[in-house]
Order: C-alpha cells, then sequence, then structure tokens
C-alpha cells in the first residue's frame, strides 16, 4: 500500500512521475489561467473605487500567494531530506527556489505597478512590502548558499536548514496586515467569512490562483527532472534514459 | 574526566573570554568600527543636531547590526581552522552547550561592549539623556539577539572559505525585525512616548532566540563539521 511512497524517494521513478505529470499540470494550468485571464480582465465589472486597475489583483495576488506557499515547500522539502535523508527532498528543494524568488519578485513588481495609481507611489516601506522583500532576500540566501559548498550534499542540508529558519518570516507577511496599520488591504479572499468581492470579481481570482498553482506545479516537475538528471549524472540509468 | 554541562559552559566562557583579552586588538576593532560608522552619517547627511536626533535610533542600529556582523564571521572560524572545535564536538558534551557558551562569549565581547559605548555615541548624535535606559534596553535585547541570529548563520558558513559576504546575505533578511522593533523602542523614547510595547517584542524575539537558535546552530555546525 505504502510503496508508491517509498518509490517517490528513488531518483528514476521521480523523474519518470514528474514527466508524466508535467503535461497535465501545464494543461490544467492553460485553461484555468485562460478563463481567468478572459473573465478577469474582460467580463468582471470594474471596481467602483479602483477602476479598471484593480485587474492587476489578477496577477498579483496568486503571484504573492505562490511566493509563500513555494517558500513552505521549499522549507518541507528541505526538512525532508534533512531529517529522513532523502536526497530527493533535497532535489525538490533546489528546484523550487528559483520559481519561488521569480513569483516573488513577480508578485512585488505586480504590487509596485499597481500601488502607483492606488497610493501615488511605486514602493512604500509598509510592513507587507517590506516582508515580501525579505522573503526575496531569504530566498536569495538560499539560493548563494547551495552552490557555495563544494560538497553538493552539504550544501542541500546547509541551505536546507537556512530554509526552515526562515519559515519564520512566511506567518508574519501573512499576518502583516491585521497586525499592523497597513497601507495594502485586508484580507479580502480568504476570510472565513463571506469574500469582500462579488461572484464575478471572485471567481476568476479563484480560478487564477489554481491555475498558478498547476503552473508552479508543471515548472516544479521539469525543473526537478533537470535536477534529478544533473545529481544523478554518474548513474547508469541517467545514460539508458539519455539514449532513448 | 567527566564535565558536567553547567561546568562545561563555564570552562567555554572562560576559554573564550580568556582568549578574546588576550587579543585586545580584535576585541577594540568592531568597537572603532561602530563609531566610525556613526560618524560617518553626520558627515554624509548633516551635522545639524535636531535632525540628526531623528535618525540617531536608525543610524544607531544599523551601526550595531553591521559591527556586531562583522566579528561574527570569527566566531566558530578560528577553532574550526585549528581543528579546536572538532575536538570540543568530540568531547563528549552536547554540541548546544558549546555553542551557547561560544556565542554567548561572543556577545559579551561585541553586543555589551557595544551597549557600553553607546551612551557616547547616542550623546554625539543628540539623543536626550532621558531616553538612554530604553536605548541601551533595547541596543542589550538586540545585540544578543542578532548573536544567536549570527550563530546560526557562522555555523552554516564556517566551513567556506569565502563565507563572510554570504554570512550578512543570510543574517541581515533575519535581523530586519530585529531593527524594526529596536529602532522604533529608541525613537519612542526620544519622542516622549511609552516604548514598553517595542520592548516587550524585543524581549519576546530575544527569548525566542535563545531557545531555537542554539538548536538550529548545533545542527548547522553538524552539517559544516562532519
Amino acid at each position: 500500500m505504502w510503496t508508491w511512497f517509498y518509490r517517490l524517494a528513488s531518483p528514476p521513478h521521480v523523474y519518470r512521475v514528474a514527466a508524466f505529470l508535467a503535461p497535465w499540470l501545464l494543461g490544467a494550468a492553460a485553461v484555468l489561467i485562460g478563463y481567468g485571464v478572459v473573465a478577469g480582465l474582460v467580463f468582471a465589472p470594474p471596481d467602483y473605487q479602483q477602476g479598471d486597475a484593480f485587474r492587476i489583483i489578477y496577477v498579483h495576488a496568486p503571484a504573492a500567494w505562490l511566493s509563500l506557499f513555494a517558500y513552505t515547500t521549499m522549507a518541507v522539502a528541505g526538512a525532508i531530506g534533512l531529517i529522513w535523508k532523502i536526497k530527493m527532498g533535497h532535489a525538490v528543494a533546489a528546484a523550487t527556489a528559483p520559481i519561488g524568488a521569480s513569483f516573488t519578485l513577480l508578485g512585488l513588481m505586480t504590487g509596485s505597478l499597481w500601488g502607483r495609481p492606488m497610493w501615488g507611489t511605486y514602493w512604500a516601506w509598509d510592513p507587507r512590502l517590506t516582508s515580501e522583500l525579505i522573503l526575496l532576500f531569504l530566498y536569495v540566501g538560499v539560493m548563494s548558499l547551495r552552490p557555495a559548498f563544494e560538497d553538493p550534499g552539504r550544501g542541500d542540508r546547509a541551505a536546507a536548514l537556512l530554509a526552515i529558519v526562515g519559515v519564520v518570516n512566511v506567518p508574519i507577511i501573512h499576518y502583516s496586515v491585521s497586525w499592523w496599520n497597513s497601507l495594502h488591504q485586508g484580507a479580502t479572499v480568504a476570510k472565513l467569512a463571506i469574500p469582500s468581492m462579488p461572484g464575478s470579481m471572485l471567481w476568476p481570482l479563484l480560478s487564477m490562483l489554481a491555475g498558478f498553482m498547476f503552473f508552479y506545479g508543471a515548472v516544479l516537475c521539469m525543473r526537478l527532472r533537470g535536477e534529478v538528471l544533473n545529481r544523478e549524472r554518474q548513474a547508469t540509468w541517467v545514460r539508458e534514459a539519455i539514449k532513448t | 574526566m567527566n564535565v558536567g554541562a553547567a561546568q562545561a559552559l563555564q570552562l567555554i566562557l572562560r576559554r573564550e573570554l580568556c582568549l578574546s583579552f588576550r587579543r585586545p586588538d580584535q576585541l577594540l576593532q568592531p568597537l572603532v568600527f561602530f563609531l566610525i560608522v556613526t560618524t560617518l552619517f553626520p558627515l554624509a547627511l548633516s551635522p545639524e543636531l535636531s535632525l540628526l536626533r531623528d535618525m540617531a535610533p536608525g543610524i544607531l542600529w544599523v551601526a550595531a547590526l553591521l559591527s556586531s556582523l562583522l566579528s561574527l564571521d570569527a566566531l566558530f572560524r578560528a577553532d574550526a581552522e585549528d581543528g579546536t572545535l572538532e575536538q570540543l564536538a568530540l568531547s563528549g558534551q552536547a554540541l548546544s552547550v558549546i555553542v551557547i557558551g561560544k556565542t554567548f562569549a561572543h556577545w559579551l565581547v561585541s553586543g555589551a561592549a557595544l551597549v557600553v559605548m553607546s551612551p557616547l555615541v547616542a550623546t554625539a548624535l543628540g539623543i536626550p539623556v532621558g531616553a538612554f535606559p530604553t536605548m541601551l534596553a533595547s541596543l542589550a535585547l538586540g545585540t544578543l539577539t542578532l548573536s544567536w541570529l549570527g550563530s546560526i548563520g557562522a555555523g552554516l558558513t564556517v566551513g567556506l572559505r569565502r563565507g563572510s559576504v554570504l554570512l550578512s546575505l543570510i543574517v541581515l533578511p533575519l535581523a530586519m525585525p530585529l531593527l524594526i522593533f529596536g529602532a522604533s523602542a529608541t525613537d519612542r523614547a526620544i519622542t516622549g512616548m511609552s516604548p514598553a510595547g517595542a520592548l516587550y517584542l524585543l524581549a519576546a524575539l530575544c527569548v525566542f532566540t535563545s531557545t531555537l537558535a542554539p538548536i538550529a546552530a548545533t545542527v548547522a555546525l553538524r552539517i559544516t563539521l562532519e
């Protein structure tokens, strides 16, 4: 019953599973993002206060959400690698870091483009913005620590530990809008009560969010394949896999 | 020889302090660096005291952060290079005791010394004497927290030849909340508001890091030493 789970620790198996999953995830992402883009940018009504400028939320919110999700994934994968000495955990963490950093950068950039018409400035030293920037620095730290070691196994473990330490920042970012008086608006979607958004605006956003998740999964699978090939380049199965 | 954990901690502390005081130049350099950095700000911004007073908490904290970072690189490096650290790790004592001892000693010679010297700099930057207790308390809590955070970074980069830049890259993002609360506590004391909230948060950060950072730093050292 658990064999499928144990097999996830085997590089050739991960390589094959990732190859199988990637096109499906990419397809789902294309459908969901396609619907989200059309419904969000064309059919959703303009906001009564923000006008058409609110539409950047369809990229901004999923990117910012994914930046945190990818960081958590990286830390959990690193922890799995560190605690159970499963090499594939480190491979997942290494494959995730650049994707997460890109989402963080995208979230910061779209946020600053949004801030210009809304707050009259591209950047404000606001708790949420600052903590998101710190997240970017944490990604950079993890990404530069890994290759700094000559022994790749040691670099993996060091990067995993740093990622775990940095997890402290994730709840700080998430709750920054409720803990501090922030320029950034409070939670509009992820509330237990009814979201403060009408359905015609909300559904495209949720679709974009799911689409971004699938897109992240697809890119992770692709990067993971490259990562596994690179890590296992001495193994015979890699030579066979490349030949065919 | 059987040595209990408390005695081992005491021995490590004494050894570290003894080593530091044998090399007074290394002890003084971060402090002089702290003085120089705080001198740079009035030169670069404006020598007007009213303006400086507004910026003083920030200047003080950035300088403290940088100078404390400067000495962090040496926390485990010298001992790792001559093999002492491996001997200590093999001594049968818990590695975390050794980490706690070394980090606390580092704070005593860098952070605490900085706290003692800060009134001098604060006066030069125009901070009123009434704000000194808050400033001293916040710097004491902050530099201790920074030493704990730094021990993780120093543990991770000890085996690397060019680890000092990487160390700052790792530690500074983690230290940013510290800077925010520390500077705001001092700032509130200067403007006459109650600094209690920020001080409590600093104390909470200090307790949080002093309990968990030694564990993380121990794991980091195990990774780089093995």
